[in-house]
């Protein structure tokens, strides 16, 4: 059984790392990374699926990576890249290598990325990956005989379903709309977009009470006070707040990844009695997520 | 009205791979319409070409290249002007490229690209789109149509990358999800939005083939289903 529903469903506030699959077939840092700094004090380490549609090593071979280092992965998904016939394949692959847990997201677009002529598939958006999980754990999938009645799984996998939400989005009102579509397809668990604002994620929270599955808010840590602004500049539903961006600013160079650290380790205290648990995305600074999860107390 | 774009003359002059003389075939419909290709963008592709050394041994425009029929007994009074090319090179989409090499045997040659009409089939400019998806969920969506207004054709709601209402992947391009949310929300219909959506079958986007008989080859259809008519009528008759 998956680490993380049980985390989960103990009540204990839970977190979850993040590592990017590398672009070429050296693949030690990362698994160093995880190994080293994520696997003591996280449940599980998301590996992240062709991220900003920037072409890399596949999330699901390097999530079995870490389920032989001993190290719970979530294996994420996105709609972008492969048709129903290749995502429900790769469902069942992942099954068989002993991951459990799988994050269904829609992916940026291709145009956002470094392969800008491919072709976009969006065959299901993340609504329907959820759905076409929830199907295959039924024994069936989305397909059908020639004589049109429910194909028949030799062997049934078990998934810890996650799907993601954007709680700071200017129009929040389509997005929990959706949420609930992800939840009634299946989805078990939430991890948000980056949240840098309390105050709204508390009033995200309180429209949301009526959704019963635990939320891990997102957490990206903040490099320089340029990077907060470039995200509030161009990351659709990320607003960095300007107190954070003057702290960032202010800092020493030398003390910029400890005002980082503080900053997130803040973030996550306050927004602790919110949620279920927190999803810290390092961009490359895993070797602060220890620290970061020491800051905020837990 | 199908649309268009000229090959650059780099493009077009490598796809003649030193072929000396070339006639030039020019659709008289479309092209000629949307101002991209006709008789006048020929005789001046002419002239480029000549600079290059490439002789055109005529510059004709056939209207609409598609009406093969019509179009076959046009391209027949051009018999010299195709006897002196080693290849002809057609202003045209790829439906009268494909119509002029069923009629030759030089090789045809696109001189165009056939681009998309992005989603509008209309003659008249207007805001709406449709991509013929077979598959209309119009009544589920404040009639917004999410399958050309989404960037990612969504079918379920809004993905997470709405920046001041625009989508990522066009600043100047609004979510069509947010339209149809807002729509929906004025006639306070929003709880419809909660259906969910099965990903569409992509066959549809296919033209039926008893449609295609029926209306977009009638002609060619209706002279084979003639001649095999009186056939079997000449059968019967025989026996």
């Amino acid at each position: 059984m998956s680490k993380l529903s049980e985390a989960l469903a103990s009540g204990k506030f839970t977190f979850t790392g993040e590592i990017g699959p590398p672009k070429g077939t050296n693949i030690a840092p990362a698994l160093h990374e995880a190994e080293q700094f994520l696997k003591d004090c996280c449940v599980a380490v998301n590996v992240t699926d062709i991220q900003t549609a920037v072409m890399r090593m596949s999330s699901l071979s390097v999530c079995r990576m870490l389920v032989e280092r001993g190290i719970e992965p979530v294996l994420q998904m996105v709609t972008r890249d492969r048709n129903r016939l290749a995502l429900q394949s790769d469902l069942l692959g992942a099954a068989a290598l002993g991951i459990e847990n799988v994050l269904a997201l829609t992916g940026d677009h291709i145009v956002m990325g470094d392969h800008q002529g491919s072709m976009p598939v969006y065959d299901l958006d993340s609504v329907g990956l959820l759905a076409a999980m929830t199907k295959l754990e039924k024994g069936t999938d989305l397909g059908k005989t020639i004589k049109g009645e429910p194909n028949v799984l030799d062997g049934v996998p078990k998934f810890f379903k996650g799907c993601v939400v954007t709680p700071c989005t200017e129009e929040v009102a389509p997005q929990i709309l959706k949420l609930e579509k992800k939840v009634a397809a299946g989805a078990q668990f939430v991890q948000t977009q980056a949240v840098y604002d309390p105050a709204a994620f508390e009033a995200f929270m309180k429209r949301i009470r009526h959704i019963k599955v635990p939320i891990l808010v997102g957490i990206v840590l903040l490099k320089h006070a340029g990077m907060a602004k470039y995200m509030n500049a161009n990351v659709p539903g990320v607003i960095v707040p300007e107190p954070i961006i003057k702290r960032l600013a202010a800092a020493d160079k030398k003390e910029l990844r400890k005002v980082s650290v503080q900053i997130a380790g803040e973030l996550i205290r306050d927004m602790k009695g919110l949620c279920h648990g927190a999803h810290i995305m390092p961009l490359g600074w895993d070797s602060e997520i220890p620290n970061v999860i020491a800051a905020a107390g837990a | 009205m199908i649309v268009t774009k000229m090959k650059t003359l780099k493009k077009i002059a490598k796809m003649l791979g030193g072929q000396q003389g070339v006639f030039i075939v020019c659709c008289g419909g479309c092209p000629d319409g949307f101002k991209s290709g006709g008789l006048g963008k020929g005789l001046e592709l002419a002239a480029a070409l000549g600079e290059k050394g490439v002789k055109a041994t005529g510059v004709a425009e056939i209207e609409f290249l598609c009406n093969k029929a019509l179009a076959g007994i046009k391209l027949g009074r051009h018999a010299g002007e195709f006897r002196a090319a080693g290849a002809v090179l057609v202003l045209s989409c790829g439906v009268g490229v494909q119509a002029v090499a069923s009629m030759t045997d030089l090789p045809a040659l696109p001189a165009m690209n056939t681009i998309s009409m992005g989603d509008r089939q209309g003659l008249w400019p207007g805001a709406e789109r449709c991509r013929q998806c077979g598959s209309c969920m119009l009544d589920r969506t404040g009639g917004i149509c999410p399958i050309t207004a989404c960037s990612k054709s969504l079918v379920n709601g809004t993905c997470g990358g709405t920046k001041n209402g625009n989508c990522e992947v066009d600043s100047r391009r609004p979510c069509g999800w947010l339209l149809i949310y807002k729509r929906l929300e004025a006639l306070g219909r929003t709880k419809e939005l909660l259906r969910m959506n099965t990903p569409r079958d992509h066959r549809k986007y296919d033209f039926p083939e008893a449609k295609r008989r029926s209306v977009l080859y009638a002609l060619e259809f209706a002279e084979q289903e003639e001649a095999a008519a009186a056939e079997a009528k000449s059968k019967g008759a025989g026996k």
